[in-house]
């Protein structure tokens, strides 16, 4: 068991034949990821990387099965794209793609959450449940089956704490980025929420930052809701406010988003709070003993 | 992307939303000429507005003539001394810092009497991800402190995704400022207008504050401050010329030409990270070691020789930097890549210059980490490695303590 992706993962890659789209899902078809097929508006029934090309998400449903899809489209489109998986059906859609208006995307999440799907991203790395399914850009050497259910908005961040925990004989269960913009579809609360009711997640990391107040939600969920030991990390303590620091999302704005809040409110829930990003792995370990 | 004042208040009278008579002026004769000109249109009181990116102006003071940044002129030649003293003055508010903002750009405007003040804002709600609309009776103070202190007094409504603001939220909103009348009605043109002109403009901050009543009974947007979305910029090449380089930092512009991500901060330590995240939390660990971040910067993705060049020139451009620890995390990237591309650019003719005396630690960690190590450690130049970030954090202290 893992959540979202993992062996029963059929996906299909929308912008399947651009420059990043064909590299990634060259990668994931390498890592062993059922990749079924693609999609690029114009080219259905081609075939490339030796998997089927289709015009639309709801042909590869149709013809491929697909039930997983990741977006390696180009910003103007990409609320588009997450709006055509969802109507196609798709119940898992994962948005790579970096630079989405923040005008498509609140109209993107609407039609996720009528549709019933979920998503991830966008801005983010994809998520990976080790040795079954990567679904995303991450460098896949770096991670290891096991029990520890990893949340976070970065990319490198999330792999520094993936390494850091592989490191200390800690593999994961399953490894979610959730992005960086100000409208992401899985919050960290839904993946927590995700990683709680899963059983073979033991114990969770949860990687936040400055800007918004999702952090603080997830520990007001986590202290009602969550036995499984949580050890988090907030980056940006340095982080002046009113600047944007490189995702749109992570602005402390009006004294509010400050790490200081967050990790007091993580701490309040309970939650094992790491000063430092380079003992987030160590610090996991001395917590399950 | 933020603009000026002038440019804000141009764009909400293009949606119809009420907004004083004003001229911009980029020079003297240019806002004494202005207020002739409103003068002639029946105008008997100006306020002259240092343009600046930053609020807090009309509290704020310029450094040479100690002038307020908003003045209010009873004649053009009031108008004309009080350009004199703001153009070219340095204005200091409480948002600017110390070293506060030149002034080259004012907005004449005519007076306008003031019956009561209210706040109006747009902006996007992150926790359900709509666009929120919020009123306030607390006009012309920080909305922040009335947010801390008297939450009640601010009233919202949330727009319904893909959806207009319909006119019944608008009403709610303009009787929640205890409005009738004449002035009811305004309030509720002016609210729709505004969040159209927010929604067409794919803009992340509206403000208006304060919104004014005056005794003729208008509402009026007394002061505008919109920011927009950087991402949806592609699609309004007309605001896009709105941009006034000159308020940015000149090293962030140099660096947004080579697609970095800088942003430069006050303390001894610079740092080159690729993505957003990793290089907060650089930015956390230089603190953690006794030092201070002297900057922000995502190399992004692919962090190559140029990249790594470019990184160095702006760090070093900064004459209070005295180390500088560079963190990859090499995914799709190599490490022994980056490590090649580092030494490539120290070896550079006029880096090599610039970092004598400045210890550089480098941290490399991912795909072929081992090997950038020994590449580095052989190279024979006065570079540190690293593998692990705590080992990184180790050669930060240490090298500011040498």
């Amino acid at each position: 068991m893992s959540v979202l992706v993992g062996k029963d993962t059929r996906l299909i890659v929308q912008g399947f034949t651009g420059k990043e789209g064909s590299f990634h899902a060259s990668q994931m078809i390498e890592y062993g990821t059922n990749v079924v097929g693609g999609v690029t508006p114009g080219k259905g029934g081609e075939k490339h990387l030796d998997r089927p090309v289709f015009n639309t998400v709801a042909d590869s449903v149709e013809q491929a099965g697909a039930n997983t899809t990741v977006i390696f489209v180009p910003p103007a489109f990409a609320g588009d794209a997450i709006i055509e998986a969802a109507l196609a059906g798709i119940k898992v859609i994962i948005c790579i793609t970096e630079g989405i208006p923040v005008k498509d995307m609140i109209a993107a999440k609407a039609a996720v959450d009528r549709h019933g799907a979920t998503l991830i991203g966008p801005n983010c790395p994809g998520v990976i449940t080790p040795c079954e399914a990567k679904v995303g850009i991450m460098p896949a050497m770096i991670f290891t089956p096991g029990n520890i259910g990893l949340i976070s908005r970065s990319g490198t961040l999330t792999y520094e704490a993936v390494d850091q925990l592989t490191k200390a004989g800690l593999g994961q269960s399953t490894a979610i980025g959730i992005g960086g913009d100000p409208v992401i579809g899985t919050t960290h609360t839904d993946a927590v929420k995700l990683f709680n009711e899963d059983p073979d997640t033991e114990a969770i990391v949860l990687i936040g930052e400055i800007g918004g107040s999702a952090e603080e939600e997830a520990a007001a969920y986590i202290k009602e809701n969550v036995k499984k030991p949580v050890v988090a990390f907030i980056a940006g303590r340095t982080a002046p406010p009113g600047r944007r620091m490189g995702h749109a999302g992570a602005i402390v704005s009006g004294g509010k988003g400050t790490a200081e809040d967050k990790m007091k409110a993580l701490s309040a829930a309970g939650i094992t709070v790491c000063e430092s990003p380079a003992v987030i792995g160590e610090t996991m370990k001395k917590l399950l003993g | 992307m933020n603009i000026h004042e002038y440019q804000a208040k141009e764009i909400l009278k293009d949606y119809g939303v009420a907004v004083p008579k004003g001229i911009a002026a980029f020079s003297v004769d240019e806002a004494v000429e202005a207020a002739e000109k409103l003068k002639s249109e029946g105008s008997t009181l100006f306020v002259l507005k240092a343009q600046i990116h930053a609020g807090g102006r009309g509290k704020g003071r310029t450094k040479k003539s100690g002038s307020k940044g908003v003045l209010l002129c009873k004649s053009v030649d009031e108008v004309r001394k009080g350009a004199e003293d703001l153009l070219g003055d340095v204005l200091v508010t409480i948002q600017t810092g110390e070293e506060g903002k030149e002034v080259q750009r004012l907005y004449v405007t005519d007076g306008v009497d003031i019956e009561q003040e209210f706040y109006v804002g747009v902006t996007l709600d992150r926790t359900c991800a709509q666009n929120v609309i919020m009123v306030s009776t607390e006009g012309g103070v920080e909305i922040e402190k009335v947010a801390e202190e008297t939450p009640e007094k601010i009233v919202k409504e949330w727009v319904e995704p893909g959806q207009p603001l319909y006119p019944a939220q608008a009403r709610r909103l303009a009787f929640a400022l205890g409005l009738k009348g004449e002035p009811f009605k305004k309030a509720v043109k002016f609210i729709m207008a505004l969040y159209k002109a927010y929604e067409a403009t794919d803009a992340s901050i509206f403000e208006i504050n304060p919104l004014v009543l005056t005794p003729d009974n208008d509402i009026i947007a007394l002061d505008a401050k919109i920011n927009f979305d950087g991402n949806a910029l592609y699609r309004h090449k007309d605001l896009l010329e709105l941009r006034d380089i000159t308020e940015e930092n000149p090293f962030e512009v140099e660096a947004g030409k080579y697609n970095l991500n800088y942003i430069k901060l006050d303390g001894n330590v610079g740092c080159m990270v690729n993505g957003a995240g990793l290089a907060m939390a650089t930015m956390d660990i230089i603190k953690l070691a006794g030092g201070e971040p002297a900057n922000f910067l995502d190399v992004g993705g692919g962090a190559n020789v140029e990249t790594v060049k470019n990184g160095f020139s702006i760090i070093l451009s900064d004459p209070s930097v005295t180390a500088i620890l560079i963190n990859i995390f090499g995914g799709i990237v190599r490490c022994d890549r980056v490590a090649n591309g580092v030494l490539e650019a120290v070896k550079d003719p006029e880096i090599a210059e610039k970092v004598k005396g400045v210890p550089i630690i480098v941290r490399l960690q991912g795909t072929n980490a081992e090997e950038a190590k020994e590449i580095i450690d052989n190279s024979g130049l006065n570079v540190i490695s690293a593998v692990l970030l705590k080992e990184a954090a180790e050669e930060v202290t240490k090298a500011i303590a040498s």
